[in-house]
This record gives structure tokens, C-alpha cells and sequence, in this order.
């Protein structure tokens, strides 16, 4: 994070307050971090077991914006922080995700930083290295991203595909939109539906798990086709109705991307 | 984490939600005094259990052992019976429905309900169905009880008592960390009293360290993906001869449908995860072996992995293993080309892209080259 050039001000570990690590003062708890650093953003790796206490412990301290990347957060946890976070205006992204990345600007995550390439590219993926391969072929082909948004690969996330679109349509910085869905849910027919109505800017969409089959979680807590819902043949039929063109490679974004 | 019938059965009784009385046996002649008369259940994770002839009436120990008999060993949707469950028959006036999982676009605990039970929920139209949601930091509040009597239109001394279960049961799904509970049938009886016909209970994998009691009690799982549950191993048996392996959940799955497009069926779904370890490597081989896959694809997109040291791993696995299956690989990372050599080295093919190493996972699968 350091290298993308993020601004990582301190860091929070219970008993190894005082510390340094890279440069970075460590404090014990987040209110003591916000006290002496000027913090806006916090990034949470903590153990699934108390991700929650996590979160928590950030809206408290006044956080704005929150990045969950640890994974296996129990859904009931993620049930109650989810709806207080929103209820104190704070962003979350996540969890089960890479973060998010601006390239030239900052990164929060643990997305590899050599694939990444300023441009005009808004990437929302719930998917971590499929994102990874993704982007890195959007840069191979010429474009850069402006932002890529991991939102993340279980039920409850703090931030939606409808969501971070709203997002990419404002930005300024973002012409193009790349979404990569999976199977499970139907975060992807909500988020056509939004297309078709709100989004200006051309998107490109790529959809994992064609094969997958029903009943069986792939993975990711949120990926299982279950009584019928969630295949990716309703999320590629409902992103064409939208018209947006869906690769059938995960490469084959890029030459999409290319022909909008 | 899915739960048979009579262990649901179990788990609901504990939260005070009526179920029928019944016993459980894995053999007829260890069948006693079974409450007759009864329904003979077979005891399998699928639906469809009635249509497949694994839900029968016995009035008799005689004829409910004859009926176990007939059921014990039967195939449904892909699992073989290994219990039955015998449970008192009701005198059915009404079958309702009523279940909990979650919203994830409201990001709440969804209750559904309907008059229309015994048939999937699915099937039914979505004016038929009362659907309210649950903000869980508050939990349900009274008017969510009133809204719901008001949609079932139910007489009063019976819908008090599914108001009870409804609380219970939400009592149940957050104190179990459940992703889906569901008593479909939730049966009137003719004497005025409602009871869990059937009890679907599905408890959140990632929760399982707050639920140690249910350690290894998920029926779903074959044998070779319960010994990969046990080692943290993600992995998945599909019915495909192509092993798959990858880093990452939507890597793999887009691994699958690649090899897919190219004319092969993926035989597993193997999610390394973020290790580079040579170690953990070998063991996610050993599994994948275990599979009988006539050839092996391995995609990694690395941005710290070390591809080296995954290709170490793979040649210990298949060294251990005795293993003469052939693997194909394309792995970005660090020291990629010094991979490309191990790999080479011992046989194997190192290819750039998805799709190349899905071509010739197809090929070397048919004994090509």
C-alpha cells in the first residue's frame, strides 16, 4: 500500500501499541490511532472472529470509510454491522474482498500493484485474483483503470453492485465500467436493471460460474444456486437485456471494452 | 452446514417450536415401538423425498420395519437413505409455510409465510406469499406478527400459536447463525394444533467455531470433500475428468467455464487460496488426485505467489503420490520462469494463457499432446 502511494498513517493491533512497522506508529485501539493521525479510512484484516468488534470500533472512532478484507465473517455478524455502519453514514467495503484501488492515487487492499495502470476503466468485481486477471488484461490492452472497487464474495456486503455503479457514473475520472459478477444472488440482474435506467457510460461485464452446478456454494459464501435462483445464464440474459455485452473469456473484457 | 430432518427435528425442539414425536434408525431391526401409527421417512438432504416414494404410512411395528426396509438403501436425487425417521402420522387439517434467510439487498433476515404450504415456495406466486423483513440489531417488533396474521387470515387460537413458532424459530436462526430455516410444512392439525412437518435447517459454515457441537455432522459433503473440509481445503467433486485447481473462488470457477467453452468438463473445483507454501500446495494435489482426474489444470494469478515454489509443490505431490497424471499449468507470478522450467522438468506443460492451458488440458485428458 505504501509503494501505490496510500497515505497509511498508523496502525491498530491490541498490545502492540507503541511499535513501528515500516515507519508506521502502531497503536492499541482505533480512538488512540484517530487521536494522533489524521485519519479518514481504515482497512480491517482482523480475524473472522472479531471483524465485527472491528468495524465497530472504526464507526465509533469517526471513520468515514471502511475496507473489510478478511473473509469467513459469519453472515449474522455481518447483519448487524452492516445496517450500523450505514446507520452512521459510514461506507463499507466488503468483506471477503481485495479492497479498492485508484491507481497513481491510493490502494486500501492487497490487490498486487503491478497490474493496475492510470486511465479512464471503473472495475467493480466480487471476485479477488478473477479481478486481478481482469484488470491486468484491461492494462495489457492499452486502458487504464480509475478506480477498481472489490466489493467482495458474500451475502452481505457493505457496498452493492447497484451502489459502486452510482458511483462510477458521477466519477468524473471514469468513462468506461467493467463488472465482474458471479453466480448466486441477484446483485447482477438489480445492477442491469440500474444500467438501463441510470448509467450512461458504456459497461462490459463478465460472469463466473456458468458451470457451477446448483446447490453447491463455489467458494465464495455467496456463490450457490439455490431453488432455481442465481444461475449465470439469468445474470448474462438480464445484463444483455440491459445492453451490456458480457465476455465470454475473462480476457475477452478487454477487447470489449475496446469495441464500446 | 445442512441438517437432516430428525437432527432439524431435534435442534427445534430445543427452541420450543412443536414437532411430531419420532424415532430415528439406520437398520429395521433395530426398530422398537415406533408412535403408530407412522410415517416412515427417509432421511436425505434433497426435496422430492414423497414423489421419489421415501415418505410412506406404516400402522404396525411389522409393516413399519417392512417399509424401513424398502426405504434404507434407496437412491433419492443422488443419496443413498442411510436413516429413517418414524414419526407419529398427524391428522392433517391445513399445511402452512414459514421460514427465515436472508435478504441480501436489504441486508435483513427475511421472513416468509403462506397459507400455500407443502409445496416449494418457489412454485408459488409471489402475491401468495408474505414477505417481511427483520433489521436484526432490533429483531422483529409486534406489527411484523400482525401484518403476517393479517396475510395468513388464519382464526385466532391458530394463529397464535404460529405467531409463537415464528418467534422461536427467529430465535433459532439468530442463535444458531442460520442461513435458512424452513418448516414446510408447518401443518394445522385437526384438532387445532400447529406442528413442524418438516424442518429445513441450514447453519452458516463460516459460524462453525461458535457451534463446535455440530463439528462434522454435514451430511452433504462426500467422503474425498469432508477429508478436504478437515485439512481447509476448499474443494468441490463435479461430475467432470479434469481436475481443477486454482487461486482463488473466482478464478476457479472461471477456470471451469473456460476449460468448459474449450470442450472439457471440470471433475473438481479446488480453491488454493493465497498460499505459495510448498507444503500446502502438495496437499491440495494429494486431494485432487484422490479425485482420479485424467489430467490436472492449474491456474494462478499471483501477485506476491511465488510460482516457483507452487511448482515445487506440485512435483512433490505427484513424486509422493506416484502420480503419472498430467498437468498443465499456467501460473503468473514471481520467478514464473524459473516454474515453467520445474515443470517442465518433470514432464509437464507450462502454458501463458486460460485458454491455451484449457486447450491442452482437454488434449493431454484424451492422452495427446
Amino acid at each position: 500500500m505504501l509503494d501505490f502511494g496510500t497515505k497509511v498513517v498508523a496502525g491498530v493491533t491490541p498490545g502492540k501499541g507503541g511499535q513501528k512497522v515500516e515507519g508506521v506508529p502502531v497503536f492499541d485501539a482505533v480512538d488512540e490511532a484517530v487521536r494522533h493521525k489524521r485519519v479518514n479510512a481504515s482497512i480491517v484484516f482482523v480475524p473472522a472472529a472479531f471483524a465485527k468488534d472491528a468495524v465497530i470500533e472504526a464507526v465509533e472512532a469517526g471513520i468515514r470509510l471502511i475496507a473489510v478484507i478478511t473473509e469467513r465473517i459469519p453472515f449474522h455478524d455481518a447483519l448487524e454491522f452492516q445496517p450500523y455502519a450505514r446507520s452512521r453514514a459510514v461506507t463499507v467495503i466488503g468483506p471477503n474482498c481485495p479492497g479498492l484501488a485508484s491507481p497513481g492515487q491510493a490502494k486500501m487492499g492487497i490487490m498486487p500493484n503491478h497490474i493496475f495502470r492510470p486511465g479512464d476503466v471503473g472495475v467493480i468485481s466480487r471476485s479477488g485474483t478473477l479481478t486481478y486477471e481482469i484488470v491486468n488484461a484491461i492494462s495489457e490492452a492499452g486502458f487504464g483503470e480509475s478506480t477498481c472497487i472489490g466489493i467482495g464474495g458474500d451475502p452481505i456486503i457493505g457496498t452493492n453492485m447497484v451502489e459502486a455503479l452510482a458511483l462510477f457514473q458521477r466519477d468524473r475520472s471514469t468513462k468506461k465500467i467493467v463488472v465482474v459478477g458471479e453466480i448466486g444472488g441477484t446483485a447482477e440482474e438489480d445492477a442491469a436493471a440500474f444500467i438501463a435506467k441510470n448509467v450512461t457510460k458504456p459497461v462490459v461485464a463478465y460472469v463466473a460460474g456458468r458451470t457451477a452446478p446448483p446447490g453447491k456454494r463455489m467458494g465464495h459464501a455467496g456463490a450457490i444456486i439455490q431453488g432455481g435462483k442465481g444461475t449465470a445464464e439469468s445474470k448474462v440474459r438480464a445484463f444483455n437485456d440491459a445492453g451490456v455485452r458480457v465476455a465470454q473469456y475473462p480476457v475477452e473484457v478487454a477487447s470489449l471494452l475496446a469495441a464500446t | 452446514m445442512k441438517f437432516l430432518e430428525q437432527k432439524a427435528k431435534e435442534i427445534f425442539a430445543r427452541y420450543g417450536i412443536p414437532v411430531p414425536r419420532g424415532v430415528v434408525a439406520s437398520r429395521a431391526e433395530e426398530i422398537a415401538d415406533p408412535p403408530l401409527p407412522c410415517m416412515v421417512k427417509a432421511q436425505v438432504l434433497v426435496g422430492g423425498r414423497g414423489k421419489a416414494g421415501g415418505i410412506r404410512p406404516a400402522n404396525s411395528l411389522e409393516e413399519a420395519r417392512a417399509v424401513a426396509r424398502q426405504i434404507l438403501g434407496m437412491n433419492i436425487g443422488g443419496y443413498t437413505v442411510k436413516q429413517v425417521y418414524l414419526e407419529e402420522r398427524l391428522d392433517v387439517e391445513n399445511e402452512l409455510y414459514l421460514s427465515y434467510s436472508i435478504d441480501r439487498t436489504a441486508r435483513e433476515a427475511l421472513l416468509m409465510s403462506t397459507p400455500m404450504g407443502g409445496v416449494e415456495i418457489e412454485a408459488l406466486p409471489r402475491e401468495k406469499i408474505f414477505m417481511g423483513c427483520v433489521p436484526v440489531l432490533i429483531g422483529p417488533q409486534p406489527y411484523l406478527w400482525r401484518s403476517l396474521l393479517k396475510k395468513l387470515s388464519l382464526p385466532k387460537d391458530i394463529g397464535e400459536q404460529v405467531v409463537d413458532i415464528a418467534r422461536k424459530a427467529y430465535d433459532l436462526f439468530r442463535k444458531e447463525d442460520a442461513e435458512l430455516v424452513e418448516i414446510n410444512p408447518l401443518i394445522v392439525t385437526k384438532n387445532r394444533r400447529v406442528i413442524a412437518g418438516d424442518a429445513k435447517l441450514v447453519i452458516d459454515d463460516n459460524a462453525e467455531y461458535r457451534h463446535p457441537e455440530y463439528a462434522n455432522l454435514d451430511q452433504d459433503r462426500t467422503p474425498l470433500e469432508q477429508e478436504a473440509h478437515e485439512k481447509g481445503i476448499a474443494f468441490i467433486q463435479l461430475d467432470g475428468n479434469i481436475g481443477v485447481i486454482a487461486n482463488g473462488a473466482g478464478l476457479t470457477m472461471a477456470t471451469l467455464d473456460v476449460l468448459n467453452l474449450k470442450g472439457g468438463r471440470g471433475g473438481t473445483f479446488l480453491d488454493l487460496g493465497g498460499t505459495d507454501d510448498p507444503g500446502k500446495v502438495a496437499e491440495a494435489f494429494e486431494i485432487l488426485l484422490k479425485a482420479k482426474p485424467a489430467a490436472i489444470l492449474l491456474n494462478i494469478f499471483g501477485g506476491i505467489t511465488k510460482a516457483d515454489t507452487v511448482a515445487v509443490g506440485v512435483k512433490q505431490a505427484l513424486e509422493v503420490m506416484h502420480a503419472n497424471v498430467p498437468v498443465v499449468a499456467r501460473i503468473k507470478g514471481v520467478n514464473e520462469d524459473k516454474a515453467k522450467q520445474i515443470l517442465r522438468d518433470i514432464g509437464m506443460y507450462p502454458a501463458e494463457t486460460i485458454e491455451q492451458a484449457a486447450e491442452l488440458a482437454v488434449k493431454v485428458s484424451h492422452g495427446g499432446a
